[in-house]
């Protein structure tokens, strides 16, 4: 056995709409050590949500839905497993943590009954231990008072108490794989801090792995180990924080870091001009070559793969690496925390 | 207006629809010229005559040419869909609109006042009215029309609702626009499609009323040709001379069907948000 | 720079008085509490804040697109709240909005030419030269001439966002309110849109209320920021001062929490315990102390004064 809870091989998920086929995640592979916390991030619609929907079979059933490629998980393919199976899977040892907590709670039980719930499903729990199971998760995402605010209903909780309740629930069965999609998009930035505090914690604890995706770069230096950046459908470069915020060699990766205004900085934003590529309509080559600055001819004519560069892990797809072009000619990238490479 | 022939052009139901209403109401123009016989011409050596050559679709209790009927039935149809639907249409759009806009007290008035008149079914409602203003088809219309103006007040009234306190309106709002250009430009377009769609349904409901009335013998005199009075007379020949009440039958499903698809098309075409889709 | 003050707002109050159901007691939210700003001519006074602070409803009562409660706003020296409706009509082409979502900003059934003669509309601009001014329009917020036949919803985001501030510019307003107008955006595309902004106050000399929750993009763009907690004031001063030496235990909170993207930054932590309270129930004293690391017995009674500690910097609170 590997030492990797996760392996996802050349996942798609394409959707077949009136218009045409949409190729939302377009051959995605990436893998998820124990006890890391992986960030896919990227812009709406690079389809970072699709993937984890994808992972969780949240997608897939419907005809117009085609899910293909490997997701194993310990080993053992998702893909192939029955809906039944999935089910057994899909909140114990994997679960998942939405970025609407407001939907994710059903408002008509008490938030204690929800949580206990998955014990009480997954672990044939009798009603009693579940319930103090819920009452310590509540308890571990620092909610004052657990015994009770776990009979109160999702409307008594604030947004903040009830990503928290969210999460308590995605715990109920120690999972080792946590999936959270936009967890804190939500929630104001001193809540944020907060959930994203027990984030961090309760991965330091329990040494539960987490996929989590975000749009936030700011969250993924915070608390992520290693970034898969994702760019129409694809991922364009994955590496570790340090790889990917020091060392940042896909220009789209660079063009994000410098998009955003850093606090205490008075320096023009360096946007990415244009707009991305429609997801039903995408170009030959590179999808980044439109808005690219570096674009050459054979970015137009050819896509690029994803090749490891010069640290072991760091993977950039991107014809300037391939041809090991790599600097001189992109004197004018490094913004603020781009560092010059070599 | 080019734009919503292109959209509607695409939706080929829709067209199909369109069609068969043009087929309509060109028959009802033309009625006098393209009839085979008299509508009220009786025939009594030709009674209960079945489809042949000589009567395409038959002839009735008192030998009169159905098709002929048909055709000319379709004049009153249209005439009674057109003006009841129209009255309604104008009457509960503006009612919804002032309701919805102006809020409190006279919203409370007047959606208390549609709740009234819905409370009554559409038939007993118009029944009582046609009681009150006397039987003749000009009543028969007004009747109509009141009964089924609360449905395009609610209908009109929940719309308006919806896009009031949009972020659009508030725009307008923020840079000076007046009240009534509000409801003109911004309030009234985004509140539209609903209404088209139950224009169509209602003028079907209209059709249908209007033979339930002529039967009732409250709204055209017997002999007129009307497909509601056809229908309801037919019915006791269904077992010897099915084709007397049949062909009405179909000619008012027809009608009421292209009015209908006719409807969802236009709606479809209305809405620029889902003009892509149907590329 | 121009000092001479464009807007001078004191002591705005908005309540709004919220029914809990049928016949049970209705409750009063202090959305906007006792907040006085000015705003000096071709400056940006970034206003930020978290949900519930009470920063968009200070927007619209600016606008009078909602009525206050209590207070004075003073528009160029005269007050807009004592204008009549004819009047406001008159000079709303001096100020106009940019709004948050663009989706929901731009009438879909209207095309883009047609949103933006909006405004030109309402001043009964001739045809010729409405067409000319909504040519130069989408010319300066860089959307190509030929698109202006378009709906909104053939736009991405970011362009619409670009039509909005075009219909917002149309009248040449002498100050624009800007309520979260890249909340919405990407990042790539927020990016577009803030140097956009920047680059046609330089050029117009606009002024500009920027209302915003992200920290970091208000204090980018702004010359002095305000920081709201709970409808009040607590913090307003330089930008640059404000992020070296914030001196409100909220300010400095909110600082410490945004995320940002460099993971070399290591900065303190101050993560703040518990949530916002409710503004239909106040905390009684310092609305902040609560949630204050350095709360006394003295921030539980006392309403801190917002007071001017240094040339420019104000804040509310009794510790500093």
């Amino acid at each position: 056995m590997s030492d990797y809870i996760m392996e996802v091989k050349d996942l798609k998920t394409h959707f077949h709409t009136k218009k045409g086929i949409v190729k939302a995640v377009d051959g995605v592979s990436f893998k998820v050590k124990k006890g890391e916390i992986l960030a896919i991030v990227g812009e709406s619609g690079c389809g970072k949500s699709v993937t984890s929907q994808s992972i969780m079979r949240l997608v897939g059933d419907k005809k117009s839905e085609e899910v293909t490629g490997e997701v194993l998980y310990h080993g053992e393919d998702l893909m192939k497993k029955s809906r039944l199976d999935m089910q057994k899977v899909r909140g114990k040892d994997l679960s998942m943590i939405f970025q609407d907590p407001m939907t994710s709670l059903n408002p008509a039980y008490t938030v204690g009954t929800q949580i206990a719930e998955m014990p009480m499903i997954h672990e044939k729990k009798g009603k009693k231990s579940a319930w103090n199971r819920a009452v310590e998760m509540l308890t571990k995402v620092g909610i004052p008072s657990p015994a009770k605010r776990a009979e109160q209903y999702p409307h008594q909780f604030s947004g903040g108490m009830r990503q928290r309740g969210v999460i308590a629930m995605s715990l109920a069965c120690d999972p080792d794989l946590i999936i959270a999609d936009e967890p804190t998009t939500a929630l104001d930035v001193t809540i944020q801090a907060q959930v994203l505090d027990i984030i961090r914690d309760l991965r330091d604890e329990t040494g539960t792995a987490i996929i989590m995706v975000t749009h936030d770069l700011g969250v993924v230096a915070e608390l992520c180990d290693r970034v898969a950046v994702m760019y129409a459908g694809k991922i364009v470069e994955q590496g570790t924080i340090e790889d990917i915020f020091d060392r940042p060699k896909h220009p789209y990766t660079q063009g994000l870091l410098n998009s955003v205004p850093r606090p205490g900085s008075r320096e023009r934003l360096k946007p990415i001009e244009g707009q991305p590529p429609n997801l039903h309509d995408l170009p030959n080559g590179c999808r980044f070559a439109e808005r690219c600055p570096f674009v050459m001819d054979q970015c137009i004519e050819k896509e690029p793969d994803l090749l490891e560069a010069e640290s072991k892990g760091h993977t950039v797809a991107c014809w300037l690496e391939e041809e090991g072009n790599n600097d001189g000619d992109r004197g004018n990238t490094e913004g603020r925390g781009t560092e010059k490479v070599f | 207006m080019s734009d919503l022939w292109y959209q509607l052009k695409k939706n080929k139901i829709a067209m199909s629809g369109l069609f068969m209403t043009i087929i309509l109401i060109i028959l009802a123009i033309t009625a006098p010229w393209i009839a085979p016989y008299d509508p009220y011409e009786m025939a009594p050596d030709a009674r209960f005559a079945e489809p042949s050559l000589a009567h395409f679709l038959g002839t009735d209790q008192f030998g009169r040419d159905i098709l002929s009927r048909i055709i000319y039935g379709s004049r009153i149809s249209l005439q009674v869909g057109i003006i009841s639907v129209g009255l309604s249409f104008v009457l509960g759009t503006l009612i919804g609109v002032v309701a919805a806009y102006y809020g409190k007290w006279v919203d409370a008035a007047l959606s208390r006042l549609t709740d009234v008149m819905f409370s009554f079914p559409d038939i007993l409602l118009a029944l009582v009215i046609m009681a009150i203003l006397g039987p003749s088809l000009t009543n028969l219309m007004i009747a109509v029309g009141i009964v089924y103006t609360p449905i395009f007040a609610r209908i009109a009234r929940g719309s308006v609702l919806s896009i009031k306190n949009s972020l659009f309106i508030e725009a307008a709002r923020s840079m000076g626009v007046s009240n009534l250009k509000i409801m003109w430009k911004h309030i009234l377009p985004n509140s539209m499609a609903p209404l088209i769609v139950q224009v169509t349904l209602s003028f079907a409901f209209a059709i249908l009323a209007e033979a339930a009335l002529s039967f009732l013998g409250l709204g055209v005199s017997p002999d007129t040709p009307s497909w509601g009075i056809m229908l309801s007379e037919g019915k006791s020949w269904m077992e010897s001379a099915w084709w007397i009440a049949v062909f009405p039958g179909i000619a008012i499903t027809l009608a009421v069907f292209s009015f209908n698809v006719m409807g969802d098309g236009l709606r479809d075409a209305l809405d620029p948000r889902l003009k892509n889709e149907s590329s | 720079m121009a000092t001479e003050e464009i807007l001078k707002v004191e002591g705005l109050k908005k309540y709004f008085e919220v029914s809990n159901g049928f016949l049970r007691k209705k409750s009063i939210v202090k959305a906007v509490d006792d907040v006085s700003l000015t705003v000096k001519r071709g400056e940006t006074l970034g206003i930020v804040g978290e949900s519930g602070c009470g920063k968009s409803t200070t927007g619209r009562l600016l606008m009078r697109l909602l009525d206050a409660t209590e207070g004075t706003v003073h528009f160029e020296g005269e007050n807009i709240m004592e204008w009549s409706r004819s009047e406001l009509k008159k000079r709303r082409r001096d100020f106009q909005m940019i709004f948050q979502d663009p989706f929901a900003s731009l009438n879909p059934r209207m095309k883009v030419e047609e949103i933006i003669e909006e405004p030109l509309l309402t001043i009964g601009m001739e045809k010729k030269e409405r067409k000319e001014r909504v040519s130069q329009l989408l010319q300066d917020v860089g959307i190509p001439e030929s698109y202006k036949g378009r709906f909104p919803h053939e736009f991405s985001g970011g362009q619409r966002q670009r039509i909005g501030i075009a219909r917002a510019l149309a009248l040449k307003p002498k100050l624009i309110i800007a309520d979260e107008p890249v909340a919405a955006l990407d990042v790539s595309i927020q990016a577009q849109i803030i140097n956009l902004l920047m680059d046609l106050q330089k050029e117009y000399g606009f002024t500009y209320l920027f209302i915003a929750h992200d920290l970091s993009v208000v204090q980018y763009i702004s010359d002095r920021v305000g920081v709201m907690y709970l409808g009040q004031m607590m913090e307003l001063a330089e930008s640059d001062e404000l992020y070296e030496h914030p001196l409100h235990p909220y300010t400095q909170a909110l600082l410490s929490a945004i995320p940002v993207p460099d993971i070399h930054a290591k900065k303190e932590k101050i993560t703040l315990t518990g949530e916002v309270p409710s503004p239909d129930n106040p905390p009684s004293g310092c609305r902040f102390h609560t949630r204050c690391p350095i709360a006394t017995e003295r921030c539980k009674q006392e309403v801190p004064e917002f007071r001017e500690i240094k040339n420019g910097h104000y804040v509310a609170c009794h510790e500093v």
